[in-house]
């Protein structure tokens, strides 16, 4: 059995981290979920530097943890690589040098392993940089090289933690295409762990969603963000979801309210996910053909590139579950509408922007 | 092109460059008052007189010798004490101060009964005389300069933290490839300023080594030991002896600083 | 502001108590050779005892760093050297010449029960033994070396000690099979060594000399301290201890 297969049971204070993992060979999947929802353990587990209560991680069918039969094999003997945050080269090393490490370490002539390194540099585009010092690079530099050190050992499986997060905004999409390039020329296993849902459309094939340790979501990246069934997983693709019931003209909402939208699964739980693009927002009652208004009020605008995000909360009068929902509007418009918190406004979407689909096992809320 | 620093400081308090200078006072003025009492035309037959000579190179030798040792035998218990969990290990860390805080003639006489001939370890040691030999000058020297290279390494050993060992392991090297290829180059520094300490207290190293060693001119008697002797009949001998050893002491130092600042970024 | 007032009264008074003698005392500064703390000791005492409201200091330490103080004007009554070498130093300062009051002779000195059987000073230049002296340029250094030519013998010390203490330290410790110190040094070591005689110690006698100094502040106690040191009762003192007569 090729790729990742692990099976984890953690018990943490707050909750127990308690999911089954299978990454083909070849395959990226990513790791989506909350602050404190367990990734991190999970990364730690697969990376050696955890022992769970129970569990067995395999990857290309070398066992490397098995509480059951007891083996742990230490970080040097498991053939993990791991692409944090921080690229943490080793600052007394030149990049080469750096790169060269894993293939040293492993008894590679340093001829050889200078070789290996060269090679791996191209691959990332950072062949140029190989005599610099990690000091003398840049962050989106320092990353490319970390990569290319991470994969010299030769991983069964590379683990990111978020290797982006770090970077500043122009230099993020170009590492993340370095990224993908080399994930697929090199057919490396990987497990990738991030809050940007943009990272998992460009790298991974499947997303995984976890919240307080369990999986809720598992499924082909595009599917699960364009349909998320957790509130969560919403926010993270930056959509809005309201839970309900189906019903055949949409979704109705527990307190009673229809959402209208294409036919949802009668009598099953449901969701409803439309655009924040897609709602508008009045200060008067609307006119016109929208079926679909709420009464809100502005909780926030939050700035968001050249639009502003209007954050609503519900409103005596109104529907609960507008809290949290998002409106985009262009900054011109919020100044026309006056909007500021505590505005009375109504919210507009049009049936047809709204997709209802069965909700997450999980509670959606 | 060095570009000069531009920055508005947010200024040092002037009232601090009083009590700094008085306590550059402290340390400077001692050394010029030797200078001027020294007699600088009779320096030079003074300090290649049989003696000086001896004392100088037993001193040099014996020196550099514990530093290595200190390096050596220092080097591990600095990492041991940084990095293991075993319990007890903040107890340890206060034993190994004990050098610095117990008077050097102390020290010797610990030393004394712990090897010498009827001594704890030396009376199961037949045939092997310890004190009174230029061997027992180094292991008195090893004894008070160690704990400054502990201490030094252990402090940057723990600032320095275990972020890049851990990723060294995920690359797949083994514990001694991690400390030779990461854990040493990242704490030379440290490392370089805990050597030269160690050096500068060895050299001075007075009481420890006269009560354990003896005092034997070429054998046991290095330049401080002589320098006290001296200053028994022929102060200006003293004096002059002991104008050498601040040369000397400056002279390492100064070679040796500047290389080991560098390294700290 | 009242509280600081009343500080300062009390650290006034303390000031005033500090030296810890009566009010209207006098203080009789002695300055003496390491060798004669025993004995000078128990003369101060008796001094104090005659002579009620008097406090003798007395400074004990090598006659040369005495000899140095006093030349860096440290302030004393009397000086009491261990060899008239650094008595020398300080002629200048003299209110009137020096003059010998006791002699010491050099002894050699083993662990309890002479374990290395040392019979004389031919034994400390032999092969296998551990000897300990002082070093040349200290009296006891300088009178064992006298003392060696004297005999033809060649000295292999292990070690040439800074001062006798540091000798004796070694021998009572077992860690030296003899050393050579003087009598009053063996007699104040008591059953911690054995002292082995040797004829040659004759030949290399040091002469103690005592003497006021011309600046001391209390010339008159100065010079009766002398006398007593000079005459019966202090001679005795001085042979208990070991020391031979002048």
């Amino acid at each position: 059995m090729s790729g990742l297969s692990a099976r984890v049971r953690v018990a943490r204070d707050r909750f127990t981290l308690d999911v089954a993992v299978e990454v083909a060979a070849g395959e990226v999947v990513a790791v989506l979920g909350p602050n404190g929802s367990g990734k991190s353990t999970l990364l730690g587990v697969l990376a050696g530097l955890l022992l769970p209560d129970q569990g067995r991680v395999a990857v290309d069918g070398r066992v490397l943890t098995d509480t059951a039969t007891g083996v742990r094999l230490p970080p040097a003997r498991r053939g993990v690589g791991l692409l944090a945050q921080d690229a943490l080269l080793f600052p007394h090393l030149t990049a080469l040098a750096n790169v060269a490490f894993g293939p040293r370490a492993a008894g590679v002539r340093r001829g050889r392993a200078d070789e290996v390194a060269r090679h791996r540099l191209a691959e990332v585009g950072a062949a140029e940089f190989a005599d610099r010092k990690p000091a003398a690079l840049s962050g989106g530099q320092a990353q490319r090289v970390a990569l290319a050190r991470a994969l010299a050992a030769e991983p069964g499986l590379l683990l990111l933690d978020e290797p982006f997060a770090a970077l500043d905004v122009d230099a993020t999409p170009v590492l993340r295409g370095v990224v993908r390039r080399v994930l697929a020329a090199t057919g490396r296993t990987a497990l990738l762990v991030t809050h940007d849902p943009l990272d998992a459309l460009a790298l991974a094939d499947r997303v995984l969603v976890l919240a307080d340790g369990r999986v809720v979501e598992d499924g082909p990246t595009r599917a699960v963000l364009s349909r998320p069934r957790t509130a969560f997983t919403a926010r993270v693709a930056g959509l809005n979801l309201v839970s309900g019931t189906g019903d055949p003209a949409g979704l109705r909402t527990p307190d009673g309210t229809l959402v209208a939208a294409a036919a949802g699964p009668p009598g099953d739980p449901a969701v409803a996910v439309f655009r924040p693009a897609d709602v508008a927002v009045y200060t008067s009652p609307a006119q016109g053909s929208p079926r679909n208004v709420f009464a809100a009020v502005v909780a926030a605008l939050e700035p968001h590139g050249d639009t502003v995000r209007v954050r609503a909360a519900a409103t005596p009068g109104g529907p609960a579950w507008v809290t949290g929902l998002a409106a985009d509007l262009t900054p011109a418009a919020v100044a026309d509408l006056a909007l500021e918190p505590g505005t009375p406004v109504h919210l507009s979407v049009k049936a047809a922007a709204v997709a209802v689909h069965p909700a997450g096992t999980a509670a959606a809320g | 092109m060095s570009t000069r620093d531009r920055r508005v400081r947010t200024g040092l308090p002037v009232l601090l460059w009083v009590p700094a200078a008085v306590a550059l006072a402290l340390v400077v003025l001692p050394v010029i008052g030797l200078v001027a009492r020294s007699d600088l035309s009779s320096l030079p037959a003074r300090i290649s007189s049989p003696g000086a000579v001896a004392a100088l190179g037993l001193s040099l030798r014996t020196a550099a010798l514990s530093t290595v040792l200190c390096l050596l035998l220092g080097g591990p218990l600095a990492v041991v004490l940084a990095r293991s969990r075993v319990p007890g290990v903040r107890v340890l860390r206060a034993v190994v101060l004990l050098p610095l805080v117990l008077p050097p003639v102390v020290g010797g006489l610990a030393l004394l009964y712990l090897l010498g001939r009827g001594g704890l370890l030396g009376s199961h040691l037949p045939g092997i005389r310890i004190p009174y030999t230029t061997a027992a000058v180094v292991i008195a020297q090893v004894f008070v300069a160690m704990p400054f290279l502990v201490v030094g390494l252990e402090g940057a050993l723990r600032t320095a933290g275990e972020r890049y060992e851990a990723v060294a392991t995920t690359l797949g090297a083994r514990p001694w490839t991690v400390f030779r290829r990461v854990t040493v180059p990242l704490v030379l520094p440290a490392l370089g300023s805990g050597l030269v300490l160690s050096f500068a207290r060895a050299l001075g190293e007075f009481g420890a080594t006269i009560t354990f060693a003896g005092s034997l001119e070429g054998v046991t008697r290095t330049l401080p030991l002589q320098v006290y002797l001296l200053a028994e009949t022929d102060v200006d001998g003293a004096v002059a002896l002991s104008l050498l050893l601040v040369v000397v002491a400056v002279a390492v130092i100064a070679v040796a600083r500047p290389r080991a600042l560098r390294g700290q970024r | 502001m009242r509280k600081l007032a009343v500080v300062a009264a009390a650290a006034l008074a303390l000031a005033g108590c500090g030296t810890g003698s009566d009010p209207g005392g006098r203080a009789l500064t002695v300055f003496a050779a390491a060798s004669l703390t025993e004995s000078f000791t128990a003369l101060a005492d008796r001094f104090e005892a005659d002579h009620p409201g008097v406090d003798v200091r007395l400074n004990f330490a090598g006659s040369s760093a005495l000899a140095q103080q006093l030349a860096n004007d440290a302030s004393a009554d009397v000086f009491a050297s261990a060899d008239t070498a650094n008595m020398e130093k300080v002629e200048a300062l003299l209110a009137a010449p020096a003059v010998v009051f006791a002699t010491n002779k050099l002894t050699i000195v083993t662990p309890p029960g002479n374990p290395a059987k040392i019979t004389g000073l031919a034994d400390l230049g032999r092969e296998g033994v551990t000897a300990v002296v002082c070093a040349p340029q200290v009296p006891c250094g300088a009178a064992a070396e006298k003392a060696a030519d004297t005999a033809g013998v060649t000295l292999r010390p292990a070690s040439e000690e800074q001062d006798v203490k540091a000798v004796l330290t070694k021998v009572r410790a077992g860690e030296a099979d003899a050393g050579l110190v003087y009598v009053s040094d063996a007699e104040a070591a008591g059953d911690g060594v054995t002292a082995v005689g040797f004829p040659e110690a004759d030949k290399a006698v040091n002469d103690y000399p005592i003497a006021v100094l011309k600046s001391a502040p209390q010339a008159d106690l100065a010079r009766e301290f002398v006398d007593l040191v000079r005459g019966p009762a202090g001679r005795a003192r001085l042979a208990e201890a070991g020391f031979g007569a002048p």
